[in-house]
């Protein structure tokens, strides 16, 4: 790509609300993603306890669960959809010249939700009428399946931090594609794995923190107890590994988009001996406002010695390179990640100690506290993820071969701006119908365990219904 | 048949596919919305209700492969069409969206006033996406988008006589459509006083998608000429015959009482009319100008778009099988609907008082 076509900010007023709707539109769909790659995994885990122990509580929890992943996957489809629209609405720039180079990978995904929501409508409806054995087998295939989905998507987004498998032809179009390496770039395999890890945390921590939540309230029967042991502790062991995928993400930034690893470090002057700044402003001039510094971790951290030479920002052309302010958004957004996973990371600890001591759930409220809010704080990591990614890319949408500015819509501002409001409006909708069947399924769960309580117990504690859901 | 043909082919199948799965979506919305006053639709609207859960949303896995091929098998079209037709394209993202909110919401409320408000929304979204959807199409086939970053006009491209035919077709084969499948529904859930009701607008709905296709080759004669010659000749011909007779076809199957053949028929009658639609416009992808050939993206990427199509039809075509099979014979129960709505949809018949017995206070 020559430089030439790229423009200034001033002249493509378009670029920020088509930015902003982008962003909107993939953060409220992400916030989605690691309930459909996770929670089909979990449910069939209880659906297997239940199985084997005969434990109608577990199967309780797992038929529950499944109707979540549905609503879950209903309003994912909704809001993919529009991403895919936005592709051609706000980025035609892109498709039109890579479409044909990374599609590949989304022709993956796009035929993987397919076999799911075949698979879950099976598995969904099957409660009744199949039998149990069955219909567990028939649940196997959903988690590999959102796997693969998950494949395709994080390919896509790889190859457009390290786009490889192509050649440009004198016109400066791509040519000579070799799918196998478009696909299996070199960020995949450090991302992929990475964002697997985040849903299966995210998904863990969510769905535990509900029960946790109940058992803060007095709610401490077998149904609390088993809904939050089962995906907690898949949670807590994904953690750890989670920091050494992260860690290994961040080390493979650094050495395949050099630039990318000094925005989202805010490193300015190449050279060894780079301190490590925890948050911290970048201004124009290189130098670095507020924050805590502390020497030489930087240059550490990427190449386990202090004499590490880091790449500075300076280093290339100001018009190839982030700007001050995004390099602090990024660098913010990466500190956010980093330090909710060490938090968690202790939560994790706290738990697992308490298991090896006592063979038992950890005592402390400040425990359930903690595990209340641990699913929340995973979706603002996930964010701060893909913000740390996506803002840490620019100003290339495709890194090195395509800016942000040529891939533009030539649509004008206007109309964007109002059809991002559209969209808010519409989204804050979808928001609200979702959290409110959640409720009214809590609500009904809740009634039909006390009728369940009345028939089969005699009431213990009239004071707490013996067997609420949360 | 070049690898070029062969995406196209199937980009014209998913279309054709997303015509039926996500039309009859779409037309149960408009059934519900033409439903009438709260008390005499009532009983429709419960059969709608009844017959749709959030999982169905995945028909717009079919939108969303459809655009993957092309923006994968046909880059540039892809680039052209949503950035020229980009207002069409966001109604019809917009009616897609506010559709399933409308519905979800809809399902569990009891009370009145929303219940009318989702009622309205869910409807009119029904019939705005679809338009919209097709009337994109019609700016294509009648050759109103050209080649590059929003190069054409952002207006006339999809409001144009071709535009409003393809997009009233699109509505009226997914009331056809739809009004089929709830037949079937409703004869499942006991309730002959609907399946008669679904018949009437069975029949209604395909003589009205008869006679707005018969009206649009007009318009097409003087609209869209190439197109016209297109449908009137060869491939294109055939299969404008064959979505002839399905329809007739189908009206005279649910005389009989067929339910399986009748579903087919319909099936069949919506998709050859999107084929006709492919196969007279051939050999372009943009006409007037820009071919198959010359529109496709790099070979080797369209190989292995054909390729991973390939695999997921193995894989996919089981499954979907199995899921038909467990269906026919009754082994899957919409179970989880009792999680989400607070009294069964349909009781068998109207109370002695007339009203549609939806009973929150039975429970
Ligand atoms: C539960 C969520 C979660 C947690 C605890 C972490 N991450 Fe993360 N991170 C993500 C969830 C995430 C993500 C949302 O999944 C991202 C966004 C893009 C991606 O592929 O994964 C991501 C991206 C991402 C990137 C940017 C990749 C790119 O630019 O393409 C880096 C360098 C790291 N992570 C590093 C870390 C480190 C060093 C962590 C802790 C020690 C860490 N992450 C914890
Ligand atoms: C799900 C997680 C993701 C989130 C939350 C996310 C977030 C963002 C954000 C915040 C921006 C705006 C950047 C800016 O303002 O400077 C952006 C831009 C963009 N993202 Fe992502 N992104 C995600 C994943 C992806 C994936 C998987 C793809 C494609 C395969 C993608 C494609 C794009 C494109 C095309 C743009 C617009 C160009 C640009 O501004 O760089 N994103 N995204
Ligand atoms: C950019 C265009 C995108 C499109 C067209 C798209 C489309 C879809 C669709 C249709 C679903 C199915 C609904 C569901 O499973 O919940 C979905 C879910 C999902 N999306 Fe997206 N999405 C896009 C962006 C992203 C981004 C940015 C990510 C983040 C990495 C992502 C990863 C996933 C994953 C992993 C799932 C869940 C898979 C599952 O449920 O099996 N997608 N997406």
């Amino acid at each position: 790509m020559t430089g030439t076509a790229y423009q200034i900010l001033a002249d493509q007023p378009q670029i920020l609300p088509a930015r902003e709707q982008m962003a909107f539109t993939l953060m409220v769909h992400v916030i989605l993603v690691p309930l459909g790659v996770a929670l089909p995994f979990i449910t069939l885990v209880m659906n297997y306890l239940g199985l084997r122990r005969n434990d109608r509580v577990a199967f309780q929890l797992a038929r529950r669960w499944s109707t979540v992943m549905a609503i879950q996957f209903a309003i994912g489809v909704v809001t993919g959809t529009v991403l895919s629209l936005e592709f051609g609405l706000l980025w035609p720039g892109l498709m039109g010249r890579w479409g044909d180079v990374f599609g590949t990978g989304f022709g993956i995904e796009a035929w993987a939700f397919f076999l799911e929501a075949v698979l879950i409508s099976i598995y969904l409806y099957g409660w009744k009428r199949l039998s149990p054995r069955i219909h567990f087998l028939l649940g196997l295939p959903i988690p590999l399946v959102s796997l693969l989905g998950a494949f395709g998507i994080l390919s896509a987004n790889a190859w457009m931090n390290t786009p490889h498998g192509f050649t440009l032809d004198a016109a400066g179009n791509p040519t000579a594609i070799s799918v196998g390496k478009v696909l299996f770039n070199p960020m995949l395999g450090p991302q992929y794995w990475h964002f697997i890890a985040a849903a299966y945390m995210t998904a863990g921590f969510l769905v535990g923190g509900v029960y946790a939540v109940g058992w803060l309230r007095g709610r401490r029967d077998r149904y609390h107890r088993l809904g939050f042991l089962v995906p907690f502790t898949l949670a807590a062991i994904v953690t750890p590994v989670q920091m050494v995928l992260g860690d290994g993400l961040a080390r493979s930034v650094f050495t395949e988009q050099p630039q990318k690893f000094a925005t989202i470090e805010i490193v300015w002057q190449t050279g060894g001996n780079q301190p490590e700044y925890l948050f911290g402003r970048l201004q124009p001039d290189g130098t670095v406002a507020g924050g805590i510094k502390i020497p030489g971790l930087d240059s550490f951290l990427a190449g386990f010695s202090r004499d590490t030479v880091v790449q500075g920002l300076s280093e290339a052309p100001a018009d190839q390179r982030a700007t001050a302010r995004e390099a602090t958004i990024a660098h913010w957004a990466f500190d956010t990640m980093v330090g909710i996973g060490t938090v968690l990371l202790l939560l994790s600890v706290w738990y697992g100690l308490a298991w090896l001591r006592r063979r038992d759930l950890p005592r402390s409220r400040w425990f359930y506290r903690c595990a209340a809010v641990s699913g929340i704080a995973s979706v603002v990591a996930v964010e701060a993820g893909w913000i740390t990614a996506e803002v840490g890319r620019q100003p290339w949408v495709v890194w090195e071969q395509m800016k942000v500015a040529e891939a533009v819509t030539n649509i004008s501002a206007g109309p964007i701006w109002a059809s991002f409001a559209v969209l808010l409006v519409v989204y804050a909708l979808i928001a609200w119908a979702f959290l409110g069947l959640l409720l009214r399924l809590r609500l009904r769960w809740r009634r039909q365990d006390a009728e369940l309580a009345r028939e089969t117990e005699p009431p213990a504690q009239p004071a707490v219904p013996a067997a609420a859901a949360p | 048949m070049t690898s070029a043909d062969a995406v196209a082919l199937v980009l014209l199948l998913g279309i054709a596919a997303y015509a039926c799965g996500g039309g009859a979506d779409y037309g149960a919305g408009f059934w519900d919305l033409t439903a009438g006053g709260e008390d005499t639709g009532a009983r429709p609207r419960a059969l709608v209700d009844y017959a749709m859960a959030p999982v169905w949303e995945a028909n717009n896995v079919w939108l969303i492969f459809v655009l993957v091929l092309t923006w994968t098998g046909f880059p540039q079209v892809f680039e052209s069409v949503l950035s020229t037709a980009w207002l069409a394209v966001v109604l019809a993202a917009l009616g897609l969206v506010l559709r399933g909110a409308g519905f979800a919401l809809r399902k569990p409320t009891r009370q009145r006033v929303r219940r009318r408000r989702y009622t309205a929304v869910f409807g009119v979204a029904s019939i705005v996406a679809p338009f919209f959807f097709a009337a994109t199409l019609g700016g294509v086939a009648s050759g109103r988008i050209p080649l590059g970053n929003r190069a054409g006009d952002r207006v006339t491209s999809w409001l144009n006589p071709t535009s409003v035919v393809f997009g009233t077709l699109a509505v009226a084969a997914s009331a056809f459509l739809a009004a089929v499948f709830l037949v079937s529904d409703a004869r499942r859930y006991g309730a002959p006083d609907l399946v008669a009701y679904f018949r009437r607008r069975s029949v209604l709905a395909g003589g009205a998608l008869l006679a707005v296709g018969a009206v649009g080759l007009v318009a097409f004669r003087f609209d869209a000429r190439p197109l016209y010659d297109g449908l009137l000749r060869g491939w294109g011909l055939a299969l404008l015959l064959v979505a002839v007779v399905a329809t007739v076809g189908t009206a005279l199957l649910l005389r009989r009482g067929n339910h399986l053949g009748t579903r087919l028929a319909a099936l069949a009658a919506v998709t050859s009319m999107v084929l006709a639609w492919g196969l007279a416009q051939r050999p372009y992808v943009l006409p007037p100008t820009l071919t198959i050939q010359a529109g496709a993206g790099d070979a080797d990427s369209l190989r292995w778009l054909l390729v991973v199509t390939a695999v997921a039809v193995v894989l996919v075509g089981p499954a979907l099988a199995l899921l038909y099979r467990l269906d026919l014979t009754d082994r899957l129960a919409a179970d989880h609907d009792d999680d989400l709505v607070e009294a069964p949809s349909i009781p068998s018949r109207p109370r002695p008082d007339g009203s549609p017995g939806l009973r929150p206070a039975d429970r």
